[in-house]
Order: structure tokens, then sequence, then C-alpha cells
């Protein structure tokens, strides 16, 4: 650039020349140099805030164009995350003890319709009730032809109708992917599993939730994908809790039952290994409650957990085991149980209007004497008896994890009076349900300890607060296994596992009040196995049962609850790894003859 | 000199954008490897889901009783009973093996000749 001289030669020789001063060219050119330079300068910072205007509308607009797509796309997992596993996304199965399948997921289709877009509306109602029987087709040719725009019509299907419905060739009728839960082993274990449902449901996919059982109670923990896929282990053993089934069904027909139950415990760990109750269902195809009528008539009832019952005579032992505990009887001690005795102006009788006359505390058990029992109550006290009952867990639900565990709330008296001490002493007026009877005998049975039942695989034992002390206890299991040999459950002798227990018949209170029902009973036998080293606690009840091989029916738990015990521990024990123990085994030893 | 200078730059900056395309097709190829990848994983997993479910469908108790019931003339099963508990001491030691006859011996007569 040729900058113009402030001082021009020319101008400056001129100026002089007439007398002018110089210095006022040289301020005048100085002048438009400034002005000149300012122009520039301004017409540079315009173009400068042109561009940075130009840079930051196209900031914006590549901002507000990515917010637009982000808005307006599909969302997709990012494809490059560090992630090690993938996140497992289903609900976590439910497995055994051993790791074997009780119910897991499995994928299937839904089955949705786009009515807007179907070609023979007409046509496609009528196949598809020709797959679906249980459609209705005037229903499908009402919604197909008119103002819906969506509507679903199948929640589940198998792949053959799958295929079917493809074959339809109607371009309105859409699959949903879905889960779905599968118990395969079908009405196995079905109270302790529940079921499952849909919840939220959209045409990608559907939630699955637990509506009953396990499935519900551990609802959060399964569905929660930090699990990875790891499996909810139960402590039910699947062979154990089939032969247990079966072994029950099989005495409920033979004992013209209306219902059974049975629960088998580890004594230590608190672990239910196998819960039956029946009649069962197919938590595949979970029936819906009943609307009407007794709740404990529906299949879902579940009678070992929910079913409170007043469970008769074994609850006798539990007053003995009290007594022995505070001292104030030995096994050996003899106390009258001869009539008539009234409590609180009430007549206190024994089965069929017996009278032993005296009798030791141990075969007051063996013999199940209302009388003798009700004594030991009287000397134990109202308020002592309370506090060992609490203690055995017997005035709260069972913290079973099942949600119907809470729905199995003990029955108590309003008035705890001496008429009440003494009822309950003998499993009256106290209505539990089984679930709390196994609980309160694997108590006696493993020393004194409480412990509270679980249906999850534990690694140890899980001994409580000591309620007894091991002589009690051990005092008690043997009076148990005097039941068994010389009492009312003689035919509850297994050979090999000295089995050990104790029968209670309790009348069926009626539905509506007012006494009780002279021909319904409930029958339990709680039993202890085997009885030299107990191991097991195992609770059968029976419900309504009549033993018809006699000329008279017979009611009592000794004829209907023990022989189903009895072969059900005989089919059970040798899968517990249970060796029999064999009595008359000598080895032909070395003998001393002489030194 | 200032030339060359520009001239190297320039090329510099071609040599790193190909460098950086490069790279970038690279980790494309991976990230679509590792979909890819995790897609079968995810596919594997279901297959196995529902061969799981069927290995438990097909074992479930009621069939497998079923099915011995049936067979009952070739399998002979019979429910697990207390009275099949042996003893170790009720087995037999395995037989010692026969020594090998390293140097044999004739004993039969048969086709001797006297001396």
């Amino acid at each position: 650039m040729i900058r113009t001289p402030l001082r021009p030669l020319a101008q400056i020789l001129d100026a002089r020349r007439k007398g002018e001063n110089p210095d006022a060219i040289e301020r005048e050119n100085l002048r438009i140099r400034h002005e000149q330079m300012r122009d520039r300068a301004r017409s540079r910072a315009e173009g400068r805030l042109l561009v940075m205007a130009v840079m930051f509308f196209c900031a914006f607009v590549v901002v507000g164009a990515r917010m637009g797509t982000l808005a307006a796309s599909e969302p997709e997992e990012p494809r490059a995350q560090a992630s090690g596993a993938s996140i497992i996304a289903s609900r976590a199965d439910i497995v055994d003890r051993q790791g074997r399948i009780l119910a897991t997921n499995m994928e299937t289709f839904s089955l949705y319709a786009h009515p807007q877009q179907m070609v023979d509306p007409i046509r496609t109602a009528a196949e598809l009730v020709k797959i679906f029987p249980e459609l209705n087709e005037d229903r499908l040719r009402e919604d197909f032809t008119g103002k819906r725009k969506f509507l679903w019509v199948r929640k589940k299907l198998s792949p053959e109708q799958k295929q079917r419905v493809h074959d339809i060739g109607e371009p309105g009728l859409l699959f949903g992917p879905r889960e779905m839960r599968l118990y395969p082993n079908g009405a196995l274990a079905a109270h302790v599993l529940g079921g499952a449902s849909f919840g939220r449901e959209g045409v990608h996919s559907a939630e699955v939730i637990g509506t009953a059982g396990v499935e519900k109670f551990f609802d959060e923990q399964l569905r929660d994908p930090a699990r990875e896929g790891a499996p909810l282990v139960l402590s039910l053993d699947l062979t154990i809790q089939a032969a247990t089934e079966r072994v029950l069904q099989g005495g409920m027909n033979l004992m013209n039952a209306k219902g059974a139950a049975s629960i088998l415990m580890d004594i230590y760990t608190g672990e239910v290994i196998a819960i039956a109750s029946l009649p069962d269902f197919d938590p595949n195809d979970r029936p819906r409650p009943l609307t009407q009528g007794e709740a404990a008539d529906s299949p879902l009832f579940n009678r070992a957990v929910q079913g409170v019952y007043e469970l008769g005579s074994t609850f006798k032992v539990f007053t003995s085991a009290q007594a022995l505990e505070l001292g104030l009887v030995g096994p050996e001690t003899v106390i009258d149980t001869s009539g008539p005795m009234r409590v609180g102006g009430f007549p206190i009788g024994e089965f069929q209007n017996k009278n032993y006359g005296p009798l030791s505390v141990s075969d007051i058990i063996v013999k199940s004497s209302n009388r003798g029992t009700g004594r030991l109550a009287l000397a134990i006290g109202a308020e002592r008896q309370q506090e060992f009952l609490k203690g055995l867990g017997f005035f709260d639900a069972t913290p079973l994890e099942i949600v119907e565990a809470q729905g199995g709330k003990p029955l108590l008296p309003k008035r705890w009076t001496e008429l009440s001490t003494v009822t309950i002493s003998y499993g009256h007026g106290l209505s539990s349900s089984p679930m709390h009877l196994a609980a309160g005998y694997a108590a006696i049975a493993n020393g004194g300890f409480k412990v509270e039942p679980t249906l999850l695989r534990q690694t140890g034992p899980r001994l409580g607060p000591r309620l007894m002390s091991e002589t009690t206890a051990r005092q008690s299991v043997d009076m148990l296994r005097k039941v068994v040999t010389e009492g009312t459950a003689s035919f509850g002798e297994v050979p090999g596992y000295a089995v050990g227990g104790k029968t209670g018949t309790a009348d069926k209170p009626k539905a509506r009040g007012g006494g009780y029902y002279d021909d319904k009973v409930i029958n339990t036998f709680a039993s202890v196995f085997p009885s030299n080293d107990p191991k097991y606690v195992l609770i059968v009840t029976l419900d309504e049962p009549v033993e018809t091989s006699g000329t008279k029916p017979r009611r009592t738990a000794g004829w209907t609850a023990v022989p189903v015990a009895a072969e059900m521990i005989r089919r059970i024990a040798p899968l517990l790894g249970l060796r029999p123990e064999v009595e008359t085994r000598h080895l032909t030893g070395i003998i001393n003859t002489s030194n | 000199m200032r030339s060359l200078l520009y001239v190297l730059t320039f090329l510099s900056v071609i040599a790193a954008a190909f460098w950086a395309y490069h790279e970038n097709y690279k980790t494309q190829a991976a990230l679509g490897e590792a979909q890819a990848v995790r897609a079968e994983i995810g596919q594997a997993r279901a297959r196995l889901a529902v061969l799981r479910a069927e290995w438990a469908y097909l074992n479930r108790p009621d069939r497998l009783r079923d099915l011995a019931e049936v067979n009952f003339e070739r399998l002979g099963l019979m429910p697990f009973e207390p009275d099949q508990f042996g003893r170790v001491d009720q087995i037999a030691f395995p037989q010692p093996p026969e020594l090998p006859i390293t140097d044999p011996v004739e004993i039969s007569s048969a086709g001797a000749q006297e001396p």
C-alpha cells in the first residue's frame, strides 16, 4: 500500500510560496488519514461482528437441530458403552435349593389390531374366532369396523397360534414381543410361587408383576436389573415337594378329606423343605379369587399358612414343656386327671368321656389327657403361658416370605381367662396356622431355640433366643416318641426313623359362630424325626377327614393324619438323605473272655 | 522457505485428517462388531432360557413319574425306599487282578513223549 505523505513537498512549497502555514496541510492530511483509519477499523469490526453473529447462529442452529432430532427419534442404546455384562432386563428365575427351575421366563407374542389398516375386517374376525374359540366374533367385528384405532386381541400366543394368525394374511393384525412367566412344574408348589401377570403394557414390551406368593413378596428384587439374572434360590426341594404332594393327595383322597396341608421344616435353619396345601392350582393359569362363599374353599387358599385352626392336642406338649421348664413337675410326676373338673363354670372332659385316673406327666401326653394338661396349665398360670406361647411365635403372623403369610394371623382370646388358659393348654381357644405349629415344634426339637421359618435357602443354622433348656427339650422329644410307640399315634411308626409326634383332633367351629360341628374335624399330626437326633419337623393337617374302613366312621387324628404322615416320612426321609437306623444291629465284635 | 512450511503443514493436515478418518472407520467397525456380538449373546441367552425351560418342563416330576410307570417293565424303577440304603461293609472288595504269567509251564501231558 502506498502511504500518502503527511507533508507532500509540492503542497508545502506551494503554501510557503503563498505564505500559508504548511502545518495546516499536515494537520489536514493527518485528519484525513485518521478518518480513513477509523473507517477501516469500523468496517473490520462490523465484519467481525457479522462473522460472530453467523457463528453463534450456526451454533444455535446445530444445538436446536440436535435437540429436535433427539426429541423426535426413537430411543436407542448407546453403542459405545464400556459395560461388561449387558443388562439382563428380564425377571429373575426362581429355583429350588438344588438349582432346579421353579419359575422362568419365555418369549412369546401378544396380538393386537389396527382396524384402520385392515383389508377385510369381517373375514379377519371370523378367522380369529376359528383360532381362538374363546373370542366373541360379533364383538370383534364391531371393534374392527368401528372407530377404534387400536385394540388388544390376545395377551399371549403360542408359536403355533402365531403362525396361524400369520396365515390369515391381514396387515392390520400385529404382534408385540412379550415375556411371559412360565412354571414348568405345573401345580407343584403352586401356593409358594403364587403367580404373575402383566402390569403396564405397551406394544413393544410389558411389565411382568407377581400377583401372589414369593413372586409378589420378592417382586422388587426379582425385577431389579442389578441382579443380572441371578436366580432367587428357595429352600424348597423339588423332588421332596413332589413326593409330599403326591402322598398328601393320596392321603386326602383315602381319608375323604376336603383339604390337606403339610409342612416339612429343617429344625435348625428354619428352611421349609416342602410345603403343600391341597386342593391346589396351576400358577400358569391362576384361577380368579372367589367372589362369594368361603375363601377357604378356593384352591388359592393356602391352608398351611393362611388357614388358622384350633390345632387341638398338638398344643399339649407346649404346656408340658413349660411345666417342666419351670420346674413345677418332672416327666414322672404323677398328676390326678380324674374328673369332674370345672373351670370358670365349664366342665373339662376327656375324649369319649374317659377317665384316666392318676397319670405321670409323660403319660398325660401319651394318652392325651385334657384334664391333665389343664391342671398343668393352672399351675403355670395365664401370664406365664402367654409369655411362653408368645416366645414360640403364636401371637404374630409367621415371617414366611410369601404375601399370604400376613393373612395367617393367629386368633387369640379377647380376654385370657382361667378357662382360656386351660383350653389353650390343649389347643382350643387359640387358632393358629400349621406353620406356627411347625415353628413351635422346631423349637422343642432343636434343643429349645426359637427358629423362624423361611423359604430362602440358608447356609447354616439360624437359632434365635433360647426358650427352654436342653433337658426340657430332650424330655419333650422323648414324650413325643412315646406317643408313637405307646400312645395315640401308633400308626406313625416308620421302621428306622424313630418318629415322635403328637396328634390333634379339633372340632371345626361353625362359620357363622355358635359352637362346633359334631362331625367335622381338623386332624393334625405334628411330628419330629428321627427322634434320637431330631432334624426335621413334619406337620400334616387334614380338613374334615373321615376314615371309613371300620364299622363306625373314625375321625381322630390317629386314624387319619398319622398314617398319612407316616407314609410321607417313609417316602421323604430317604430323599432327605437320612439313613434308617436299624436298632437290632450288633457287630460281632471281639470279646475279652480272659486275661 | 515459508511456502515449504505451508506445503508441509498442509500435507500434515491431510495426513492427520486421513488418520482420523481411518481411526473413525475402525472404531465404527469395532462398535458394529461389538453390537453384533452383543446381539448374538442376547440371542444365545434367550435360546438358553428356552432350553432350560424346556429341560425343566421335560423333567417335571409328574412326567418322570408317568414315564417310570409306563416303562416299568424295561426299567423297573420304584420310589426310593428306606431299605435301599446299603452299608459300606456290605460291598465286596474288588477282586485283585490276576498276576501275569511270565514263565508258562506246560502242565498237560498231551503229546508228551516218554523219555
